[in-house]
């Protein structure tokens, strides 16, 4: 076969392992090679798990001999985000007050992947439990961006989006709650999943904001991201928000093309607020849908004004919630004390970076006795009016688009001492989290710099049909085939 | 910051053992988040039901089965310190 299979989508890499012109081992050996020649610039992984991804692929390779088919994901290596644990591995959440731990169990996401055969390479790094928009606040060090090591990957599920833009993984699983998956898959050059809240379970996905947070893949593919999205989605008992009704069938809306959709461009996120570059490749998308036969039109959410705001005061309200756990008592650090209190004080000082704790500090402020109603209360109905403008929109539209991220990728260092700033990276897929609906983005071009541009659709919840379908449209009508330097200079 | 932010208390509130530099230093940058984040106020909104959660589910019940849980022992292998099958951590409560 024709170049390095590290570079190969799931698809077709799949079909190789069925004609036999590839075996999983050889797969698995092909994205372990890029790895090794790769990771040293962008550490984009914590931990490899050589022994589990080696008997995976073996176990793939002897289903195929004996003439069993395990399904699409059969022996195609996979990364997954370091605060998805997995039993026995170590899962920090890129943060020092977790390392070491072993789980005693795999996330319900895990435990699909591996029953589909899938080839766990390992985990990948992140902004510590979830919080940033550029992998700066690793406990663990920056990931660097493919497409240019001085730069940022985005985040917080920058490691999931690295090593599939590299070739280090042929996908991945990140998880979204602001923009965590599908702006460093903007970033990064991939397609990036954020799908419908509740339809993927989060057992065992780390808690940040549980009325936010989803779990969701990365690829290079629209088709491969539907691949894995088929494979994590549907309802858990273990998460009882998880949605009980059946999971949308995704497929066939692939092949439809944009013929008579309706799509909407989110006025509030399609002006000023973004690069020129990244807005002249966003309009000159939407051109293209709608000579190719989709109907356009600018639609208005005024409350997305306030979407912003209201998710920093419920994103870290929910996390001081829930980072309440991490106290020194059942896993991870403890630092002494002379006192229960005293021990998880210090521990929590010494466990959790910056941002951590600036957000834990902020949720307190903004669920503390006199300020819930001024803060929390307020934001909630915010909320509301966001949920009720998104209803309005898609009674106009099927789909509504915007670009994914108003920069491309900006450099390390560049916004880490300013808060506001780098929480102004999510302003266009904030509102997305904040509905519940579900969102991709896909690649759409290069600015002058060479850093990737990504198209953000957005769909009703349960609108993944219609969600991947656009998608898949506007894949075609971009053909966006480029990659970056480092993945293909390193082929032997 | 607004003068009604008590970092201390907050802090106290996290469990988290600042020191003093610290303090000044969150309480500032929390100051300019809060101002941003206070225009959430100006929106009108009487009236308005605020949203805890984007699926209108309620009341997820199942069966009240005995099943699988996880391992003892692979769990406590976990702790920074035990004692035979529990957890132990400093003392909580003043001795009589």
């Amino acid at each position: 076969m024709s170049g390095d299979p590290a570079d190969l989508s799931i698809a077709r890499a799949g079909a190789a392992l069925r004609s036999g012109e590839l075996t999983a081992a050889g797969l698995l050996d092909a994205v372990r090679r890029r790895a090794a020649a790769t990771e040293a610039r962008l550490h984009a992984y914590l931990t490899l798990d050589g022994a589990g991804a080696e008997q995976a692929a073996a176990e793939a390779d002897a289903a195929f001999a004996a003439g069993r088919d395990p399904g699409p994901l059969a022996g195609i290596p996979l990364a997954i985000k370091d605060n998805l644990v997995t039993r026995g591995v170590e899962t920090t959440c890129g943060s020092r007050i977790l390392a070491g731990y072993r789980p005693p169990y795999d996330a319900t996401v895990v435990a699909r992947l591996r029953q589909a055969g899938a080839v766990l390479v390992g985990k990948t790094n992140m902004d510590e439990f979830a919080m940033g928009s550029s992998t700066e606040n690793s406990a663990y060090g920056p990931t660097r961006n493919p497409w240019d090591t001085e730069r940022v990957p985005g985040g917080s599920s920058g490691g999931s989006a690295a090593v599939v833009a590299a070739g280090s993984a042929l996908g991945s699983l990140g998880s979204d709650t602001g923009g965590s998956i599908r702006q460093p898959a903007a970033l990064c050059g991939v397609v990036g999943l954020k799908p419908t809240y509740g339809l993927v379970s989060r057992y065992g996905l780390v808690a940040f904001a549980s009325s936010l947070d989803q779990v969701g893949p990365f690829a290079r593919t629209v088709e491969d991201a539907a691949t894995l999205f088929e494979a994590i989605a549907g309802h858990d008992p273990s998460d009882a928000t998880s949605y009980r009704g059946p999971v949308p069938e995704v497929r066939s809306g692939l092949a439809a093309g944009p013929e008579g959709l309706r799509v909407g461009v989110i006025k509030e996120l399609a002006g000023e607020g973004s690069e020129p570059v990244v807005l002249a490749a966003f309009r000159r998308t939407v051109q293209r849908l709608e000579e190719a036969g989709a109907s356009v039109r600018e639609l208005s959410l005024p409350s997305l004004a306030h979407a912003l705001d209201a998710y920093y005061l419920i994103a870290p309200a929910e996390c001081s919630a829930n980072l309440a756990r991490f106290d020194g008592v059942r896993y991870g650090l403890r630092l002494p004390g002379d006192t229960v209190e005293q021990m998880m004080a210090a521990t929590r000082r010494d466990g959790f970076g910056p941002e951590v704790t600036r957000r834990i500090l902020l949720g307190t402020y903004a669920l503390s006795a006199g300020y819930y109603e001024a803060f929390y209360g307020q934001a909630q109905k915010v909320r509301t009016l966001v949920i009720r403008d998104f209803a309005a929109a898609y009674r106009e539209a099927d789909v509504l688009v915007s670009p994914t991220s108003p920069t491309t990728a900006f450099r390390i260092g560049e916004r880490v001492d300013d808060p506001l700033s780098m929480y102004l990276a999510d302003v266009c897929t904030i509102p997305c989290n904040l509905d519940g609906g579900p969102g991709i983005s896909v690649p759409v071009g290069l600015d002058p710099a060479g850093l990737p541009i990504g198209f953000q659709v957005l769909a009703p919840a349960l609108g993944e049909a219609a969600l991947f379908r656009a998608a898949r449209a506007v894949e075609v009508l971009a053909d966006f085939t480029a990659r970056p330097a480092l993945a293909t200079s390193e082929v032997a | 910051m607004p003068a009604d932010l008590d970092i201390a208390k907050v802090a106290r509130l996290a469990r988290l053992a600042l020191t003093p530099e610290e303090m000044e230093r969150y309480g500032a940058q929390l100051g300019v988040i809060l101002e941003h984040a206070a225009q959430v106020q100006a929106l009108a909104a009487e009236g308005v039901p605020p949203t805890a959660h984007p699926l209108p589910m309620l009341n997820a019940l199942r069966p009240d089965e005995v099943e699988e849980t996880l391992d003892r022992e692979e769990v406590l292998a976990q702790a920074p310190d035990r004692q035979g099958p529990y957890f132990r951590v400093p003392p909580f409560m003043e001795e009589e």
